[in-house]
């Protein structure tokens, strides 16, 4: 196929929101700040609102935009409890990583270990 | 190469770069911003694929609302500051890669088998005419969240005030708790006061023979 005559199929899009939510699953593992965790949540969401359009374009069905907006709402309503959980740690706590979240952690562990 | 397919080179660019500098800039403020280039350039995906409503509420929503509320968060705590390299769990990064190439491996090998399929929508469509008519993306997506998903939106209407009453709940002080931080504080001053008056007295004995 010459670049010329390059043609953008739905597969396309459906490839980069694959990567995207790729690229938002490893961040999520790789990250121990609560917060970019949270925004690598939204990566992962919105890679699958791209796949979601993307179907929605294929056949010719716009449910596929209306589920988006569900997908929205729900997200606008994780990230305002989900903050509202990470300030609330943050009250009690001074940490901003993951790390510091070991209450429910055995204090004989650590020992064991060291 | 045709307009469009540059549109989405570019946009694809930086989309998964943004993606990519969310996860590796070390900083949380950097990270905020350089989602927003993903949003963005989602934003263009959305509009290449006549999702014309729905590319407006993303620039709205999440780049106007969402990632403005994970600045504020950010501003607030005052955790803007850079996450160190120390890495507590041995083999955490090399494990989180490996998982994440699986995953990849996973989405791809699942669908290059089979596609979703089914009838299409009776009511809606995305191109072509609908009754009759003529109708712009608006409509379309109207006509079919206010009748096949009229239910699903009015549990959206709950959920969000169910959000909104639990974030509050989350972020303000308990009535108790509150009395308590506000006793701890005036012990705090009072003996703050103390060293002070103890430091000054200090201070003036050396005159006084």
């Amino acid at each position: 196929m010459s670049l010329a005559a390059l043609d953008i199929t739905p597969n396309y899009y459906l490839v980069v929101g694959a990567l995207m939510f790729t690229i938002g699953a490893v961040g999520l593992l790789l990250r121990r700040n609560v917060l970019v965790m949270f925004m690598c949540v939204e990566l992962m969401l919105n890679a699958v609102n791209l796949t979601f359009v993307s179907f929605a374009n294929q056949l010719n069905d716009i449910r596929g935009q209306v589920i988006v907006f569900f997908v929205l709402a729900v997200a606008a309503a994780e990230v305002a409890v989900g903050l509202g959980i990470i300030v609330a740690i943050f009250r009690r706590r001074r940490g901003a990583t993951a790390d510091d979240l070991d209450l429910l952690k055995d204090p004989s562990v650590d020992e064991v270990a060291q | 190469m045709t307009v469009e397919a540059v549109v989405f080179f570019v946009a694809a660019a930086l989309a998964l770069g943004g993606a990519a500098g969310v996860v590796l800039a070390r900083n949380p403020v950097h990270c905020a911003l350089l989602l927003v280039v993903t949003l963005v350039a989602v934003a263009i995906f959305f509009l290449l694929q006549e999702a014309q409503l729905v590319a407006v509420v993303q620039i709205i929503v999440y780049a106007g609302a969402i990632v403005v509320l994970f600045l504020f968060v950010i501003m607030l705590l005052g955790v803007d500051r850079e996450e160190s390299l120390r890495d507590p769990i041995p083999y955490q990064r090399p494990a989180a890669v490996a998982l994440g190439a699986i995953l990849l491996g996973e989405i791809f090998v699942l669908a290059g088998r089979t596609w979703a399929t089914g009838a299409p929508s009776v009511r809606g469509s995305v191109r072509g005419r609908v009754d009759g008519q003529d109708l712009g993306n608006v409509q379309r997506v109207a006509r079919v969240l206010f009748t096949d998903f009229l239910w699903a939106f009015e549990l959206t209407a709950v959920l969000l005030v169910i959000a909104v009453v639990g974030a509050v709940v989350l972020a303000r002080r308990s009535g108790q708790r509150a009395q308590l931080d506000e006793h701890e504080q005036a012990i705090e001053e009072q003996i703050t006061a103390a060293e002070l008056s103890e430091a000054a007295e200090a201070e003036e004995e050396p005159v006084t023979p």
